[in-house]
């Protein structure tokens, strides 16, 4: 049951990725690092400025959002048309940019962060349960959903996937990829920013958030990058198999274990189904 | 009569030799009669850079031939170098073997390890490959911290001094001409790699592998091979770098490293042997800028001291990559082609 608790964690920072691969065919190496900062910037606004949880949640959102719509114009839009491993490699540099700033502003502490969850743990029928797993597990889902009928049924959603398929048609069929990309980025900040409070919840909030993203890889591996249902799928059996590896490998090979499965089912996923168990096989032309 | 250009060649032989021109020749004697001079005149700071610039320059090689020449990222080049380094400690600790087997084996531990990884990533590209990649590198990271009946774990390894012909090598200065050769054997390896059937098979790849399918080059074995030739390069670093600091800890080769040589390779130039040497040293020397300007705004801004640590330099790092990717994907070695030959034409422009 943990395991899904910690796999539904998973769901959401992989719904993160998704989307933006979704529309823009980049994965997004520095998703990590603003799910820390906006973890921050929540723990700032309610311990600091003693604003209420149900107001910074919100303000913490538009912030993400605002960051997005900014890292976009600055970071990401000279690199239009650019090859692919350009574009990454920016996520990268991006990503370790924006990790050791908030070393440097942050610090390195441990903070523990205002749970406004009732601490004692719910019991559904003889599953017992957090309030932060529950919630964490609630928005997961209604955010795949929301975004499975967006991309299938709104005119934005489908502008996105016609972007990604191919930016140069796209443009030419009169769609503001401009826009799209924006738009894009903006929300993926902002479901980075739910997941980092949630996370944040759960764990201690430090700088080593950032490392629970790249956790956070073979859950959308799995998945495949550009399925939104595979995500939260994704997410949830790495989750368990993280679980089960902790389990029942720790007492045969030793302490550890359980960070490093996902990575070799990651290894094993590539090897075998590189574009996941609900990605489409991309057929190349030359 | 024709005008000759200054670049006029009249096979391709003469357009792929060594040395281009007899000022090249002249310049790499001055650079290397530079080198050589040195530790006799220059301060010990800047023997101990060049040899931490030595390492990098051949670590970076290895990625720039998988990555630039190749265009096969790879985001684990950190666990080659892990391999290597645990390698080379483990021969020279257990078998007190000399220097030059340790170095071998080092570099042969992480080939064959770079041969296996490069099978299965035969399939893979870009994206995909990068997350492969880094995949190996966590796991290898937790293999080196795991395996503490062999590599020490935690608690890392020493390395003994280097010894040749019953010298022993305890100092930079003694380390610096033993890493210098070993750094221009690489470098001249690499020159020539690129320059032969290998290296153009590698830039076919690059460029279109289907292209190169159909026209004869065999990718499986190319990409293997430059998996390999890669991952060799960066277990001799290895073997190098645990000579000269003299201790290795797993925390030396994380996810970081792999950036930091990634970030070499961007700032210095893809798929150009003189750019890795160009963006490794800079790599290395910028720190010491950083440090330098950190100390100098504390003057000025009191509350600046002491405000520097590590931090800054991958700060620095992260800002770099992007930096040279959004306004100069050629890195320094197009500025500087750019700036030799507007010199070379002047008063005009082209």
């Amino acid at each position: 049951m943990s395991g899904l608790a910690v796999g539904s964690m998973y769901a959401l920072i992989a719904l993160g990725f998704v989307l933006i691969y979704k529309s823009t065919k980049i994965l997004n190496f520095a998703h990590g690092e603003i799910i820390m900062v906006s973890a921050f910037i929540c723990f700032y606004l309610v311990s600091s400025y003693k604003v209420s949880f149900w107001l910074a949640v919100p303000i913490t959102m538009a912030l993400a959002g605002l960051l997005g719509v900014v890292t976009e114009r600055f970071v990401l839009r000279p690199m239009l048309g650019e090859p692919v491993f350009s574009v990454v490699m920016v996520t990268i540099g991006l990503s370790i940019f924006l990790r050791s700033i908030s070393g440097i502003i942050f610090g390195h502490d441990n903070y523990i962060f205002p749970n406004p969850f009732p601490t004692e743990p719910l019991n559904l029928g003889g599953i017992v349960i957090s309030h932060t797993h529950l919630w964490t597990m609630v928005v997961a889902v209604v955010l795949t959903v929301i975004f499975f009928l967006f991309f299938k049924f709104t005119r934005m959603g489908l502008a996105m996937r016609g972007t990604a398929n191919d930016q140069d048609t796209a443009t030419l069929m009169g769609v503001n990829v401009r826009k799209v990309f924006a738009l894009t980025w903006a929300l993926a900040f902002i479901i980075a920013a739910l997941a980092g409070i949630f996370l944040a919840n759960v764990m201690v909030l430090n700088i080593g958030l950032t490392f629970v993203a790249i956790s956070a890889f073979p859950a959308v591996v799995l998945g495949g990058l550009e399925s939104v249902p595979g995500a939260i799928l994704g997410g949830l059996a790495i989750g368990v198999i993280e679980n089960l590896a902790g389990g029942y490998l720790e007492q045969i090979i030793g302490g550890g274990v359980k960070d490093v499965t996902a990575f070799v089912v990651l290894f094993l996923i590539l090897m075998f189904r590189p574009y996941g168990l609900f990605g489409k096989k991309e057929i190349e032309r030359v | 009569m024709a005008i000759r250009s200054p670049t006029f060649k009249e096979s391709y032989y003469e357009d792929i030799k060594l040395f281009q021109t007899i000022w090249i020749k002249f310049w790499v004697a001055v650079l290397v009669l530079g080198l050589v001079l040195l530790p006799i005149i220059g301060d010990p700071y800047f023997v101990y850079l060049v040899n931490l610039s030595c390492i990098a320059t051949v670590a970076a090689l290895g990625l720039n031939i998988l990555t630039g020449f190749t265009g096969q990222v790879s985001l684990g080049h950190a666990a080659f170098l892990a391999i290597g380094a645990y390698g080379s400690s483990i021969m020279a600790l257990r078998f007190n073997t000399p220097f030059w087997v340790n170095l071998l084996f080092g570099g042969g531990a992480a080939a064959v390890a770079g041969a296996i990884v490069g099978i299965p990533c035969l399939r893979l590209k870009g994206l995909y490959l990068a997350m492969a990649t880094m995949a190996f590198g966590v796991v290898v990271e937790y293999l080196v911290i795991t395996w503490d009946g062999l590599t020490g774990g935690v608690r890392g390894m020493n390395m003994p001094k280097l010894a040749f012909a019953g010298y022993s090598l305890d100092t930079d200065e003694k380390m610096y001409v033993f890493l210098l050769v070993i750094t221009g054997l690489m470098l001249a390896a690499a020159k020539n790699i690129t320059r032969t059937r290998v290296g153009r098979a590698f830039v076919a790849i690059r460029d279109r592998d289907i292209a190169a399918e159909t026209i004869g080059v065999n990718i499986t074995y190319y990409k293997v091979l430059s998996f390999a030739i890669s991952s060799f390069y960066a277990g001799v670093a290895g073997g190098m770098y645990s000579y000269t600091i003299g201790y290795i800890h797993p925390e030396h080769f994380t996810l970081l490293l792999s950036i930091q040589y990634i970030a070499m390779i961007i700032v210095g130039g893809m798929g150009s042997i003189v750019g890795t040497v160009f963006g490794a040293v800079f790599i290395v020397v910028i720190p010491e800028f950083i440090k330098l300007f950190a100390q100098g705004s504390a003057k000025l801004f009191p509350f600046m001291k002491d405000r520097y640590d590590e931090e800054w330099n991958i700060a620095f790092f992260g800002l770099l990559i992007m930096i040279f990717l959004i306004f100069e994907p050629g890195g320094l070695y197009s500025i500087w082609t750019r700036i030799k030959v507007s010199f070379k034409n002047w008063p005009f422009t082209y």
